[in-house]
């Protein structure tokens, strides 16, 4: 299926042959001038390092322009414009609109209003699809697949948007097994359990940790508790570090992070091979060069 | 029957008959039938029933409703039926359906959805994913909305 001119709001909009067409693009070192000519518009209501910058990246490597803001202050947002508003000045200029919102569904709204294709960088706490790409990127590259693994998802699974994506995308595939790590509070909601296919139990990270392929960690953000004394009772049961690893998990397994990390990773596993996740990162630039020359019209 | 002793018969138009009672005003407002539209419209409450022990009947004189507007209000009266009256004679009877789709009427319980956000150019739209109890998901943030919930927001008009 041609992605061109589409809209990428939600991970689901793919099937599995797209995703590995785009994998395939993004691990063949193109390179290219296929946005020549071309500006893409980089909205961003909300703040984001590497989202933002690594889409700037792969505008650039594909020889495109981009504009755009990463903070409302400064803009006509803060004199009060809506986004409605924004996307459609936004859609006069710009040949594709990268969005990225603290409200739900605000990229299907843009879509709405924009001729341009949009992409979601992220709206809100369910959707990041070109997150979700690089996840399964970095699984498709680093084990040679993604279908037949034991996945173990750790840390805030409620209100994180990139866990949740990742288990979506998931369900594309055939896991053998999916282990959700996570506080009570932080489970996941009932919208997204629904929708999981693959087999997949609640459990602790000590008993599933020798079994795991993949462990996928985001972070708890203090905040979400609102006994801080709760907070600093669970959090023990969510670190990893790299003595942790060596007693426990398996000699090939990785570790995945959306990043930024906080301490939920300890320092010294960034030198294990278990690390994966500043590779992770890294592919963000080609999984997104990948999207925009298919999208972009 | 019993109810044409206080309303009468309507020459032309759509009666809806077998609404559960106490819901008649509920189907006007989803209906956005307010009467500034100038026609005759005749409502009765509890009037008995055999099917519902007791029930109530909304006529729309001159106004034949189509189904697309009616079968929204299946949110609240799914047991309703449609009646189209053409020179006093029944034409046309059917039973409301919910459609797979309801947009305006209900808004999304979560704050953070889009549709929640003051002056943007969107309005609330569900996909019906159970009909049996009643569960609606959002279409632009996918929270879901249940069937108390439905209830609940329409309880309030």
């Amino acid at each position: 299926m041609s992605f061109r001119g589409k809209d990428v709001l939600s991970i689901l909009d793919f099937t599995r042959n797209d995703l590995e067409r785009l994998f395939r693009i993004a691990s063949s070192k193109f390179e290219g001038d296929e946005l020549k000519g071309k500006v893409v518009a980089l909205a961003f209501f909300e703040p984001s390092t590497r989202t933002r910058l690594s889409f700037e990246t792969a505008t650039l490597r594909l020889g495109g322009g981009y504009i755009g803001f990463d903070a409302v202050q400064g803009t006509s947002i803060a004199k009060g414009e809506t986004f409605s508003d924004t996307v459609r000045m936004l859609d006069a200029y710009a040949d594709a609109i990268i969005v990225r919102h603290s409200l739900e569904g605000a990229a299907k709204l843009a879509a709405e209003l924009a001729e341009a294709p949009v992409i979601n960088a992220g709206d809100g706490s369910k959707r990041h699809p070109t997150q979700a790409m690089i996840d399964l990127y970095t699984v498709w590259r680093e084990k040679k697949g993604i279908d037949n693994l034991v996945y173990g998802v750790l840390g805030d699974l409620r209100y994180g948007r990139a866990s949740g994506s990742f288990l979506r995308a998931l369900n594309l595939y055939s896991p053998k097994k999916v282990y959700l790590i996570a506080p009570e509070s932080l489970r996941p909601k009932e919208e997204l359990l629904d929708t999981l296919k693959m087999p997949w139990e609640f459990s602790n990270l000590e008993e599933v940790l020798p079994e795991l392929d993949v462990l996928y960690v985001t972070r708890i953000q203090k905040e979400r508790f609102p006994d801080p004394a709760e907070y600093e009772r669970v959090r023990g049961s969510y670190r990893i570090d790299a003595a942790l690893l060596l007693k426990n998990a398996k000699e090939d397994m990785i570790i995945l992070h959306p990043l930024p990390r906080v301490d939920e990773i300890a320092l010294d596993v960034d030198s294990t091979p278990h690390a994966l996740y500043f590779k992770q990162a890294a592919y963000g630039v080609p999984i997104r060069m990948a999207l925009l020359r298919e999208v972009v019209p | 029957m019993s109810e044409e002793l206080v309303v009468r018969r309507i020459s032309n138009g759509t009666v809806i008959d077998h609404i559960p009672s106490g819901r008649a005003l509920k189907v006007l407002r989803i209906l956005g039938i307010t009467g500034e539209e100038g026609y005759m419209v005749s409502m009765v409450m509890n009037v008995y029933s055999k099917k519902l022990g007791k029930k109530d009947i909304v006529k729309v004189e001159g106004r034949e409703l189509s189904s697309e507007e009616v079968n929204k209000i299946a949110l609240v009266a799914p047991t309703a039926t449609i009646n189209i009256v053409r020179d006093y004679e029944v034409v046309e009877k059917r039973k409301v359906e919910l459609p797979d789709k309801i947009e305006g009427i209900l808004r999304c319980v979560n704050p953070k959805c889009v549709t929640n956000a003051p002056r943007e150019a969107v309005h609330p739209s569900f996909r019906v994913i159970s009909r049996k109890p009643l569960k609606l998901v959002c279409e632009y943030c996918g929270e879901y909305l249940t069937e108390e919930e439905v209830i609940a927001q329409l309880a309030g008009t």
